[in-house]
């Protein structure tokens, strides 16, 4: 997903055993993978206030997409299941949330029993039954939910919910009894990511009752620690206490520790840094500007969180458009960007590191190599990234008879954004193109490159894991299924497709639903097949900066879903 | 000197030595001119400065470039080495004309050499724009004026509406939507990045300022003696308009010239600041406000200089102007102002 969006993955267990070196590097905070420490009634209460220069739009937690909103649902909805509370890769682990255990797989994967817990109400009083989570899975569909297609569209009876949402009824794929609270999910084939699709926002239980249609900022009740008071995308979102919330399971929904929760929209990136300094916030969304990167790693050392992310910043080129559309041309972007440059303008080496391979570090199937550095070719790659090779993509670029044709570079608005494409410019000038830069506004930057019909020759963007399984980088961005000309929703930007490469990662998923580690390692093979055809050129790989007020503690970071702000202890 | 010998020196000559003597004699124009002067010498030089003093590429990224400052290597982007070691900081000023004698920007390029690049197209698109649209003007305001009729309310009601948008609202308009596709008239097609898209679109938002005035000033002469004894001698409507209406409104559009070019240069540097103007690598002042927002908390001149520059140059055309009204209109002499 976007900075403001996020996708999913592998079996819970399997990405912990897998992720057990991504573990955070803050300041102040330990990291390593623990569970959530027992609730501490006494430090309860208080107001916590977080900012952000905008909204995230619609608060309707099937619809929504952005990590700005996926933040604040872990302390809100709740699915059958969820990632977990805690830290380090613990927060990876899928656990049961709504759901009274993990399920129980059967069918040769393709059918998965629950039992919804009893007791658990909903923020308006009324009890969660298993009519409730049937309408939910087909609420994904009625109200159009950007995963539908990609997460849910395995489940039986998904096909027809696509076509004619509006009529969408999934009497197969969900079928639930009152009588002993079970809900069975049937599936048209086996899914490694299964669990964690169901872990996700877009899978929490609604009342059924919640309208079919996005609900935008009328609020539906909640079933986490918090429910939503008020939500006015133009001044504030406020989150108080649900008075019907009993705490079920530690690890998946605890109980906060702030009485509400005020976000408050239209404060400036800098002017959030001055906020949480003064200790008139206690957190700020969007990223620190660049300017007070060293005030803050000075002054307020202590005050500052620094988290491993599994995502990059990467330059989708389009593959069926001139140049690009010679893979020598592609290439020679590879060897000529200079990772380094780029990590410099992200803000240094503490919040980002260079990369060359698709599959970030520490992530399942990731393969350290760089076939884009100096003196490496894609056969014979390096260990890691070193310098670029400007030589050497003068000479690409020459060879694939692309010199001197116009190349235009589309950035989102943002000062880092920006700086990114100027830099890219000049790099593309000084291999032989005439490049320009075209900024537009980050609201419709990403689904812009997106769409085909706008030709967009090259762009800056970045990726975010939905969840920690290699397909949601591999499969999600390069798939052929993931390209739709003419469409805002087609996320793989650089419109790649190759078959055989595709065959090869439908085997890697059907292997990782009985060898994970087989699985890992034939994405790690296709991470390098794609990366030989570089339909992108991955730069760096960030961090995350949480920038906290002196008066808030009990840090805790989830590598799913950021800062628990549930646990930030204020009082 | 008397009084009557000083009037006499004064107003001895035609209107236009007359003006001249007088432009020369007020300090207002000469201390604008000459800071104009410097200002333009300064960025003509620009390619001169670049290569031959500070031995740089202003238009080329330059992350990883070091210098030698005092013996020692400097990298132009310097990672932050205290506390966390967050943030990577641009150079500062120098002080010293070889290399960033203010300093470099976030790209590692010489601020000094892109103000004085910036300085060639702000004032090439501030100029450019200032006489499409004085042209514009004396084109629709003679028409308008002379024909009167219904070609008169027909430019009017063009010119209502163009005035009928905020200045700044319209170009920024303009702006956005042509920034992406160009702007095409019949074989000619001005490309998004080019100069002329911001001198077309400043040149046109200032039409109905100037075209007014100059519109209601022909009407008037329209109806004067000298007009009608030409109309009623048989002159040729173009005899008329060559040589009895445009001589009698030069002065006016003497005093426009520097006015609308300060204001066109103030425009498109508030639409590059706003990147619809300019565009990268390309610099001009306003891109380079633009770029220094970014760092108003460790290297605050790249953000101030160009603000400077910029205000120095619309102080001196304005005060220019002033200067060319007093000299031009000789009631403001017989004033004593």
């Amino acid at each position: 997903m976007k900075r403001r969006t996020s996708i999913i993955a592998a079996l819970a267990t399997t990405s912990t055993l897998l992720l057990s070196g991504l573990v955070g590097t803050s300041s102040s905070s330990a990291t390593a993978s623990a569970p959530l420490a027992p609730y501490d009634a006494k430090k309860a209460g208080g107001t916590v206030t977080l900012v952000a220069a905008a909204a995230a739009g619609t608060l309707d937690p099937k619809v929504n997409y952005t990590a700005e909103y996926w933040q604040l649902y872990q302390a809100t909805y709740d699915g059958l299941l969820t990632f977990s509370y805690g830290s380090g890769a613990t927060t990876f682990n899928v656990v049961p949330d709504l759901a009274e255990a993990l399920p129980t797989v059967s069918n040769g994967g393709k059918t998965l029993t629950f039992k919804l817990r009893k007791g658990i109400k909903f923020s308006d009083g009324k009890p969660v039954t298993v009519a409730d989570v049937k309408a939910s899975f087909e609420r994904i569909f009625k109200v159009s939910s950007p995963t539908a297609g990609s997460f849910y569209n395995g489940i039986v009876g998904a096909d027809a919910c696509l076509k004619t949402p509006a009529t969408c009824k999934l009497d197969k794929g969900v079928v639930v009894d009152a009588a002993t609270n079970s809900v069975v999910i049937n599936i048209v084939a086996p899914d490694d990511a299964i669990l964690s699709k169901l872990a996700v926002p877009h899978a929490v239980i609604n009342p059924a009752s919640a309208p079919s249609k996005d609900a935008g900022s009328t609020i539906i009740p909640t079933t986490g620690a918090y429910m939503y008071k008020s939500y006015d995308s133009n001044k504030s979102l406020v989150m108080v206490r649900n008075p019907y919330f009993k705490e079920w399971n530690h690890n998946a929904q605890p109980q906060g520790y702030p009485d509400q929760i005020i976000y408050k929209f239209g404060i400036t990136p800098t002017a959030q840094v001055t906020a949480v300094e003064n200790n008139q916030a206690n957190w700020g969304f969007d990223p620190i500007p660049a300017d007070r990167l060293n005030e803050i790693g000075t002054k307020f050392a202590s005050q500052v969180h620094i988290n491993p992310l599994t995502a990059m910043w990467y330059l989708p080129m389009n593959v069926n458009l001139a140049p690009f559309n010679n893979v020598k041309a592609r290439q020679a972007v590879n060897y000529a960007i200079d990772r380094g440059a780029m990590v410099k303008i992200f803000g240094g080496t503490q919040l980002a590191a260079p990369v060359c391979s698709f599959l970030p570090p520490n992530f399942p199937g990731h393969v350290d190599y760089c076939g884009y550095t100096k003196g490496a070719t894609p056969a014979k790659p390096a260990k890691a990234w070193a310098s670029p090779d400007l030589e050497l993509a003068k000479k690409l670029v020459k060879e694939s008879g692309t010199a001197g044709q116009a190349v235009g570079i589309v950035v989102s608005d943002d000062d880092v954004n920006k700086q990114m494409g100027v830099y890219l410019q000049s790099v593309l000038n000084s291999i032989g193109y005439k490049a320009t830069v075209k900024p537009i506004s980050g609201n419709i930057q990403f689904t812009y490159i997106q769409n085909s019909k706008n030709k967009v020759q090259i762009s800056v963007t970045q990726w975010y894991q939905d969840y920690p399984a290699a397909s949601d980088f591999l499969d999600v961005l390069l798939g052929c299924a993931s390209f739709t000309p003419n469409s805002d929703s087609s996320i793989n930007m650089a419109g790649y497709c190759n078959k055989a490469l595709d065959a090869k990662m439908a085997k890697a998923k059907a292997l990782g639903a009985t060898d994970a580690v087989a699985a890992n390692k034939l994405w790690g093979q296709i991470d390098q097949e794609v990366m030989a055809d570089a339909p992108v050129a991955v730069a760096f790989t960030p961090k995350q900066l949480d920038f906290i007020s002196s008066g808030t503690k009990n840090y805790l970071f989830s590598l799913q879903y950021k800062m628990f702000v549930s646990q930030m202890i204020v009082k | 000197m008397s009084l009557k010998q000083n009037s006499e020196a004064i107003f001895s000559g035609s209107p236009g030595k007359i003006a001249l003597r007088s432009l020369r004699k007020d300090k207002r124009a000469r201390i604008s001119l000459a800071v104009l002067g410097v200002i333009v010498f300064l960025s003509l030089t620009a390619p001169l400065y670049s290569h031959f003093v500070a031995h740089t590429n202003p238009f080329q990224s330059s992350l990883d470039a070091e210098i030698m400052i005092n013996g020692v290597s400097t990298p132009v982007l310097e990672a932050s080495t205290t506390g966390l070691g967050l943030g990577v900081t641009p150079i500062g000023p120098t002080w010293n004309p070889s290399h960033y004698f203010i300093g470099a920007d976030s790209q590692g390029r010489d601020v000094l050499a892109r103000l004085f690049y910036g300085g060639r197209s702000t004032l090439f698109i501030g100029i450019s724009a200032g006489l499409l649209c004085l042209l514009l003007s004396l084109l629709i305001g003679i028409v308008a004026g002379y024909f009167r009729g219904w070609v008169d309310a027909i430019l009017s009601r063009v010119l209502d509406i163009i005035w009928a948008f905020p200045v700044y609202l319209l170009a920024i308009s303009l702006s956005v939507v042509l920034l992406t596709s160009g702007l095409s008239f019949g074989f000619i097609h001005i490309g998004p990045g080019s100069f002329a898209l911001p001198i077309f679109i400043i040149g046109v938002v200032y039409v109905p300022y100037i075209a007014r005035p100059i519109r209601g000033q022909v009407l008037a002469l329209r109806e004067s003696d000298f007009v009608r004894a030409a109309v009623g001698s048989g002159a040729k409507n173009s005899t008329i308009i060559f040589r009895e209406i445009l001589p009698n409104i030069i002065p006016s559009l003497m005093v426009f010239i520097p006015i609308i070019v300060a204001l066109a240069m103030l425009t498109e540097s508030a639409l590059s600041f706003l990147s619809i103007g300019v565009q990268p690598p390309a610099a001009s002042w306003g891109t380079i406000i633009n770029d220094g927002l970014e760092l108003l908390y460790t290297r605050p001149m790249v953000g101030v200089a160009p603000g400077i520059l910029i205000a120095l140059t619309a102080a001196s055309l304005n005060l220019y102007g002033d200067a060319v009204r007093d000299a031009l209109d000789p009631k403001s002499r017989t004033r004593g102002n």
